[in-house]
């Protein structure tokens, strides 16, 4: 993927809500820096880049690049130099560095095709209870102990279907 | 395994061009390091995992099933010149292993570049008789292992190449007259130009042998497994016209240079003395070309095909029961070919000399006895 600005190699992804979507911008990191897209106080180039005024002024990483996966160690460089990752979830650490590449090399970035039977479940599931895991955090956090309780008591729930 | 299997000789099937049809899918388990980056211990331990699963395959009774670390560097050889394993999975050892059913239909590697990869071969274009075995094999195993999967990327892979599907679909093509027209660049150009990979023999890196090409997907993520079947397939198709259309017109235009090439090449194979393999490939794959165009009886495609397979390297040391040196296995390769040679018909060539001779025709029969 090119960076949107310049010819570069873009490394910096960005999606913003606006009405009715998303807006993605994807540029160098030197594009990035220069138009302040990388220092989170500054939106100015948001605003030039994307002609609908955005919704939230908060942009938001779409796919960070860690430096290792927590997981299995292997790092970024690793990556780097042989083009093979370390494990299933380095796609998860390294993502926003695979994820321009794919489309380059594949005819598209979505999956089609074949669904491991039952995986389809306890996908769903899986996401499911990272999405109460966030409601529990923020129900802790305002201190609305019932909602909490009650989260906690699913999470249990769905944690022992899953494993 | 002593024997090839029936899809490499091209047993009651058409396979005059597309030699071979072959699909590949790559499986990881599902938080394990991918083998190369596995330490040993977690290798042989996700091994252990995997292996028994495989072995109780219904398909998989009586079949091979070895860790590579016992297998013999020969013994490896012979299963990469039978496309049963990659050279790749020849290099590795301890903590790797090959499952290969009876049939010799398909083999599972475990810990090659994935945790899984499994294929199943079949002879002529029949690609999608090959996905469906591999597709059940793939279920049956899903239940009993938890393979690494992602809503948006597919099955998750060692290299992102593989992502999506998982899936690489080949066939092996037989494209002697589109060679020897010199039209094979324009081809292999536009498959290439419509993101299709052509390889050598043994894929990746090597060069064709005997006018053979493996033609095959390069993306596996984005489109389901029968839109990239369902496309294979029309290419395929469309280039096997073309290679018959050139052999029909290389008969048209030009039909004494035509018996010419399949006679010498009849004759070398069973005369000369020395071959190395490049060599000896170029002069089947034209006896191959003259035996699906009628020159031969029938069963002379086969014996082809059973030659190929025979005077490569590792098939020769086994013939030999031996350890040879390349001009050993020269030696030996074209002792082998001689004898074949000995029990093939020689070619039923009309040579039209309607130029020469006023008009009229005059049938050169080259069935000079053999002894």
């Amino acid at each position: 993927m090119k960076c949107e600005l310049c010819n570069n190699k873009a490394t910096v992804f960005y999606t913003q809500a606006v009405q009715g979507g998303q807006k993605k911008i994807c540029l160098c990191e030197n594009c990035a820096d220069k138009s302040g897209l990388t220092d989170p106080g500054a939106f100015s180039m948001v605003d030039i880049l994307m002609d609908e005024t955005p919704e939230q002024a908060q942009p938001v990483m779409v796919a960070e690049v860690a430096e290792a996966c927590e997981h299995c160690g292997f790092t970024l460089e690793d990556y780097r130099k042989v083009g093979r990752l370390g494990c299933s979830q380095c796609y998860t650490a390294f993502l926003g560095e695979i994820l321009p590449m794919l489309a380059k090399m594949h005819h598209g970035i979505k999956h089609e095709g074949k669904v491991p039977s039952g995986m389809a479940d306890s996908l769903a599931l899986r996401k499911k209870l990272a999405a109460m895991k966030k409601d529990l955090d923020s129900a802790i956090a305002e201190e609305n102990f019932e909602a909490a309780v009650k989260l906690r008591d699913g999470i249990k729930e769905l944690e022992a279907q899953v494993s | 395994m002593k024997h090839p299997a029936d899809w490499m000789i091209g047993k009651n099937v058409n396979n005059e061009v597309v030699v071979t049809s072959r699909i590949r899918l790559a499986r990881n388990l599902r938080d394990l390091s991918f083998p190369g980056w596995a330490k040993k211990a977690e290798r042989v331990a996700a091994m252990d995992k995997m292996r028994p699963k495989v072995e109780a395959l219904k398909v998989m009774k009586n079949g091979f099933s070895h860790e590579l670390s016992e297998l013999e560097p020969l013994q490896k050889q012979v299963l990469v010149e039978r496309h049963l394993i990659s050279r790749e999975q020849a290099a590795r050892g301890q903590g790797s292993a090959a499952v290969v059913d009876r049939g010799q239909r398909l083999s599972l590697m475990i810990n090659e570049e994935d945790h899984l990869r499994m294929q199943s071969i079949r002879a002529g274009l029949r690609l999608r008789e090959a996905h469906q075995l591999l597709s059940k094999v793939d279920s049956a195993l899903e239940k009993d292992l938890e393979f690494a999967y992602d809503d948006e990327l597919g099955y998750l892979t060692a290299c992102p190449t593989n992502l999506g599907t998982g899936m690489r679909a080949s066939a092996m093509l037989h494209l002697p007259a589109l060679v020897l027209t010199e039209q094979i660049g324009q081809v292999l150009q536009a498959v290439n130009k419509i993101g299709l990979a052509v390889r050598g023999l043994f894929g990746e890196g090597t060069e064709s042998l005997g006018h053979l090409f493996q033609i095959s997907n390069q993306a596996t993520l984005g489109e389901s497994e029968e839109v990239i079947i369902s496309r294979l397939e029309r290419v395929i198709a469309q280039i096997e016209t073309h290679e018959t259309n050139a052999r029909l017109k290389m008969l048209e235009d030009e039909p004494n240079q035509l018996s010419d090439k399949i006679g010498r090449a009849y004759g070398i194979l069973g005369y000369a003395t020395m071959f190395d393999s490049k060599e000896a490939f170029s002069h089947i794959s034209l006896l191959r070309m003259g035996a699906a165009m009628g020159y031969f009886p029938e069963g002379t495609m086969q014996a082809c095909d059973s030659m190929m397979m025979e005077i490569q390297p590792a098939h020769l040391q086994l013939h030999a029961g031996a350890e040879l040196e390349p001009e050993e296995r020269d030696i030996i390769r074209a002792e082998i070919l001689r004898s074949r040679l000995q029990t093939l018909t020689a070619p039923a060539i009309n040579i039209i000399t309607n130029d020469i001779v006023g008009g009229s025709e005059i049938t050169g029969d080259l069935n000079f006895e053999n002894e």
